[in-house]
């Protein structure tokens, strides 16, 4: 019993005990379905509150560790082995935050096999916390291997016209990048005689001419999940064909797992070759900012927007965390949260428009302000906290980010801090873009074409309200006051630079 | 040349079910036609009797009848692995020959002969009783294969088996034959003691190349694999189960026995030649794959892919230190594919009708939403060819990538991965018919499919959680050398 009362089990493992409720619930009972699965989700969201009171920023080292012999037989040496530390703390949140989030943004937006969804859905929570908290090569590549499957048919099932092409090619596209990490998991699993990364790290004894090779496959995982360009071509085609809720986890979280894994993996476990890299890093990911920035603008189709400009955040979110100082990594983690955040909120917004219109397409919008003055200020409110204006979350972590990367040791060249400035421009162009095109201007056609099938646009009812709510709460409180953010990782950040050794 | 009680005591589980076959064939005359259920009952227990036998051999070791077969942790667990896949093979058969209208009762006698001549193969110590056992294992299953014996196809399948068997079988013989003129022995511990400081190489090494060709036609490797597509599309789909499962069993077995005891020397040449064959072989049984339209082919190319996964097993048999590792990796994939394996024909078989119907993927439409259970039991079978988490084929194949990197073989291992991926683009091609597109499946419920369904899923997932005895059975189960 011991072994499930811990906090980090519990947290990981708990909506499984949703999903065994669900699975004797009879499929047409669609109510019961979603608020055993909300209920779930929300229980997750408290027990991660309950790790963050447990939790001390000042202790840089693992805590609140659930640690096992897994398999320790015929030459192996697996363990079960879970912990949470500043690096961690702040995404494992998120995905407790989130994940109630998208459930609710599923309301009436998924009546079809209901039941599955949420199975579906629970599991893939399962997936993105073990994944933030596993500390074993193995039990990640488990749980992050794991999350495909139950995305998959989020995608598959529930997404739009062109889903099975847009399944198909985020599975394979994903996969194609961790069987190269699962080899050098086992590499470093026969090299160091464990796969537990704190003992990999505390060995620091891989010759640099093999970090390199390992650093690539592991680089190769996380790239594609980040995405960074050029291999991001996988998600615009998710996004767009995705459910609003799967749009929101994909955004908020999946993306998360490949810069986390750089910051938890890469970095410690690789330092030589990843300070080498570091400049190539930069590069790739000063190309994206401008890139997805540009590609955004060129976008008929609002979701299309949005998941581009994904592609442009983080790229700040890379160039943050390869500037390998405490500004940069810190700026890294806060915007992988911020990005969470604004984006997961952009694509419910839209998510919530589309319910009612069934088009995504940007020229039958405009004038919608007058019509939904609630859901226009909430959508401005959400659009500038995503190009970064001063005083919302998205400022905080962009301007921290480039902080780091001028006079950045490891990428060691301005240029590429000034070029990504011109980003955070750019990202005020296609968002104005987006929102002048919905909301302002002449009235839109889509508008008197919903008109005719019913009672016409009407704004945000009052469980819309509850469920963007939360979400505008935080996107004011990193604005105003990020110190408590910043607090919570900044031993932890601190202690992952004095490894790095910088030039 | 007296025998000992020693003797009989290392082949006590194979001489119990050759006896059992032996008066089954006789019981049956006096089943009444309408009764067969009664002969498959019986067999299956004197599969789980024979099974019980041989789980009390765990840890023992010996060898007798004039060193001609052995008995070690190795033999011991194929053969259990055997008796599994004989049961499994007879729970699938018990309802769908009935439903096919070829319920007979020599199905399970032949299929019984069949295991017999499987278990023999993991035991022969002497490319003699190789050669019987393979000719043992090998003739029930050519006439189980042909067994639909009305339907073209069925008759196809048995005459190409047979044909093509015959052809491997030749070359075993002949590669006996030329081992024997290079070395003078037959026997596995003889032949490794006169190489050893024999001259005559290229005639051994012949002779062990031969060999090999014979057993790539068995285990269907690339390029011998062309008889797979035909005779797994043509059997029945329970014969197909047990054939792919069994057949590959011993093929191994029997392989990684000869050429780890007898052939060591030839390792330098060996690995190269193996390292190929299993390159090919999972490159092109996965590309073909990707184009197969009917279920029953794409299993095929799948079941000659994986046969390129174990073959990376054997590529460093040459190299003391990782040999162990890599026997215990090969051993563990087996046991991971045989469930997987007949999980996954358990499904074909539930929604297969008669006349060759009910075969191609796009039957399996709706399936997700009508049949939730058998669908969802599918995707864990597809998730575990491909080798994702939560299933047996992940771990397989991490244990058989760590044996591989151990070994140094790093080519190999991305070729075994890089071909896995292309692998989940035909497997994902199922679970998006299931669950992705509409349509009315019909299946069939029978309670002892029903049961092997769920327990082969059941057991590929939680297995995955808990591998722990298993690696360490695998791990203990190594070779006996002389």
């Amino acid at each position: 019993m011991n072994f499930f009362l811990q906090p980090l089990t519990l947290l990981t493992f708990f909506p499984l005990l949703g999903v065994l409720v669900l699975l004797f619930i009879p499929s047409d009972r669609k109510n019961i379905l979603r608020w055993v699965a909300l209920g779930t989700s929300l229980i997750v969201f408290a027990l991660s509150l309950w790790v963050l009171r447990q939790f001390t920023a000042s202790d840089v080292n693992l805590q609140l560790v659930a640690q096992y012999n897994w398999i320790t037989v015929a030459g192996w040496n697996i363990q079960y082995y879970l912990g949470i530390d500043g690096l961690s703390i702040l995404l494992v949140l998120l995905t407790g935050f989130l994940t109630p989030i998208s459930l609710l943004s599923t309301w009436t937006a998924v009546e079809d096999r209901v039941k599955d969804f949420m199975i579906f859905f629970l599991l893939l929570e399962v997936g993105m916390m073990g994944v933030f908290l596993a500390q074993d090569l193995f039990l990640f590549y488990i749980f992050w291997e794991f999350t495909l499957v139950p995305m998959y048919f989020l995608i598959g099932i529930w997404g739009g016209p062109r889903r099975i092409y847009a399944a198909v090619k985020f599975f394979l596209y994903t996969m194609a990048g961790s069987i190269l990490m699962l080899l050098a998991i086992l590499y470093l699993g026969i090299y160091g005689q464990t796969f537990s990364v704190p003992d990999l790290i505390a060995q620091h004894n891989i010759p640099s001419n093999v970090q390199f090779w390992l650093f690539l496959a592991f680089t190769a995982a996380f790239a594609i999940k980040v995405p960074m360009w050029p291999l991001h071509s996988w998600l615009p085609d998710a996004h767009v064909e995705a459910p609003t809720a799967g749009s929101i986890i994909l955004a908020g979280v999946l993306l998360k797992m490949g810069t986390y894994g750089f910051l938890r993996f890469n970095l410690p476990l690789f330092p030589e070759a990843a300070v080498k890299a570091a400049p190539w890093i930069a590069l790739f990911a000063t190309i994206g900012i401008i890139y997805g920035a540009a590609v955004s603008y060129a976008q008929k189709d609002v979701k299309k927007l949005v998941a581009y400009s994904s592609v442009s955040h983080l790229g700040f979110v890379m160039l943050g965390l390869f500037a390998m100082n405490p500004e940069g990594i810190a700026g890294a983690i806060l915007q992988m949260i911020n990005h969470g955040l604004s984006t997961g909120a952009l694509f419910l917004l839209v998510g919530m428009i589309y319910e009612q219109t069934h088009t995504r397409e940007l020229k039958v919008y405009g004038g919608l302000w007058k019509i939904t003055p609630l859901f226009g200020t909430i959508m401005l409110i959400v659009s500038l906290s995503s190009m970064g204006l001063p005083g919302l979350n998205g400022f905080v972590g962009e301007f921290t980010i480039l902080l780091g990367a001028f006079g950045s040791k490891a990428i060691n060249n301005n240029v590429y801090a000034i070029v990504s400035a011109l980003g955070v421009i750019m990202a005020a162009v296609y968002i104005l873009y987006m929102f002048q095109k919905m909301f302002l201007g002449p009235q839109g056609e889509i508008v008197d074409e919903v008109k005719k099938h019913g009672h016409g646009i009407r704004d945000l009812n009052l469980r819309e309200i509850i469920t963007v709510l939360p979400l505008l709460v935080f996107i004011f409180w990193i604005g105003l006051y990020p110190k408590p953010f910043f607090d919570l990782m900044a031993p932890a950040v601190q202690n992952l630079v004095n490894m790095l050794p910088l030039p | 040349m007296s025998l000992t009680a020693l003797d009989y005591k290392v082949l006590t589980p194979y001489i119990l079910l050759t006896v059992w076959a032996c008066v089954l064939l006789l019981v049956d005359l006096l089943i009444p036609k309408d009764r067969k259920g009664i002969t498959a009952l019986l067999a299956a227990l004197g599969l789980a009797l024979t099974l019980g036998l041989t789980l009390t051999q765990i840890g023992s070791e010996g060898n007798g009848f004039m060193n001609m077969v052995v008995l070690d942790g190795f033999s011991t667990f194929i053969n259990a692995l055997l008796l599994i896949s004989g049961l499994l093979g007879v729970a699938l058969a018990y309802g769908y020959i009935k439903r096919m209208n070829i319920e007979r009762g020599e199905y399970y006698v032949l299929l019984l002969f069949s295991v017999t001549g499987m278990m023999l193969m993991a035991q022969a110590a002497d490319l003699i009783v190789v050669f019987i056992a393979l000719e043992l294992l090998s003739i029930p299953l050519y006439v189980l294969a042909a067994f639909n014996r009305p339907r073209s196809e069925s008759e196809e399948a048995g005459l190409k088996y047979f044909l093509l068997g015959a052809f491997a079988t030749g070359f075993v013989v002949y590669g006996t034959a030329l081992v024997f003129g290079a070395t003078g022995a037959t026997n596995l511990s003889a032949i490794v003691a006169a190489a050893s400081v024999g001259t005559s190489n290229l005639l051994l090494t012949i002779g062990a190349a031969l060999i090999l060709v014979g057993f790539g036609f068995k285990i269907a490797a690339v390029p011998f694999h062309m008889w797979t597509p035909d005779v797994y599309q043509g059997a029945p789909s329970a014969v197909t189960a047990f054939m792919a499962s069994g057949a590959k069993i011993a093929g191994f077995a029997a392989l990684l026995r000869v050429f780890a005891t007898a052939f060591p020397t030839l390792a330098a040449d060996m690995t190269d030649v193996l390292w190929a064959l299993a390159a090919l072989t999972m490159i092109l049984g996965n590309v073909i794959a990707i184009s197969q339209t009917n279920i029953k082919r794409m299993l095929a190319y799948s079941s000659i892919a994986h046969a390129g996964y174990i073959l990376m097993a054997f590529v460093p048999y040459g190299n003391l230190e990782v040999r162990d590792v890599s026997i215990a990796a090969g051993l563990f994939y087996l046991v991971s594919y045989v469930f997987t394996n007949f999980g996954a024909w358990g499904v074909v078989i539930a929604l297969e009708k008669s006349e060759g119907k009910g075969l191609e993927i796009s039957d399996y439409a709706g399936l997700g939403r009508k049949h939730p259970a058998l669908a969802a039991a599918m995707t864990v079978f597809m998730l575990s060819l491909i080798g994702l988490p939560p299933t047996l084929g992940l771990v397989g194949k991490v244990y058989l990538f760590r044996a591989v990197i151990d070994g140094g073989f790093y080519g190999l291992a991305i070729i075994g991965v890089l071909t896995s991926l292309v692998s989940a683009y035909y497997y994902l091609r199922v679970v998006v018919t299931m669950y992705m597109r509409d349509g009315e499946p019909v299946t069939e419920r029978e309670t002892w499919l029903t049961i092997t369904t769920a327990a082969t899923a059941i057991i590929t997932v939680v297995v995955s959680l808990v591998p722990q005895f298993l690696f360490a059975w695998a791990g203990d189960a190594v070779l006996k050398l002389f």
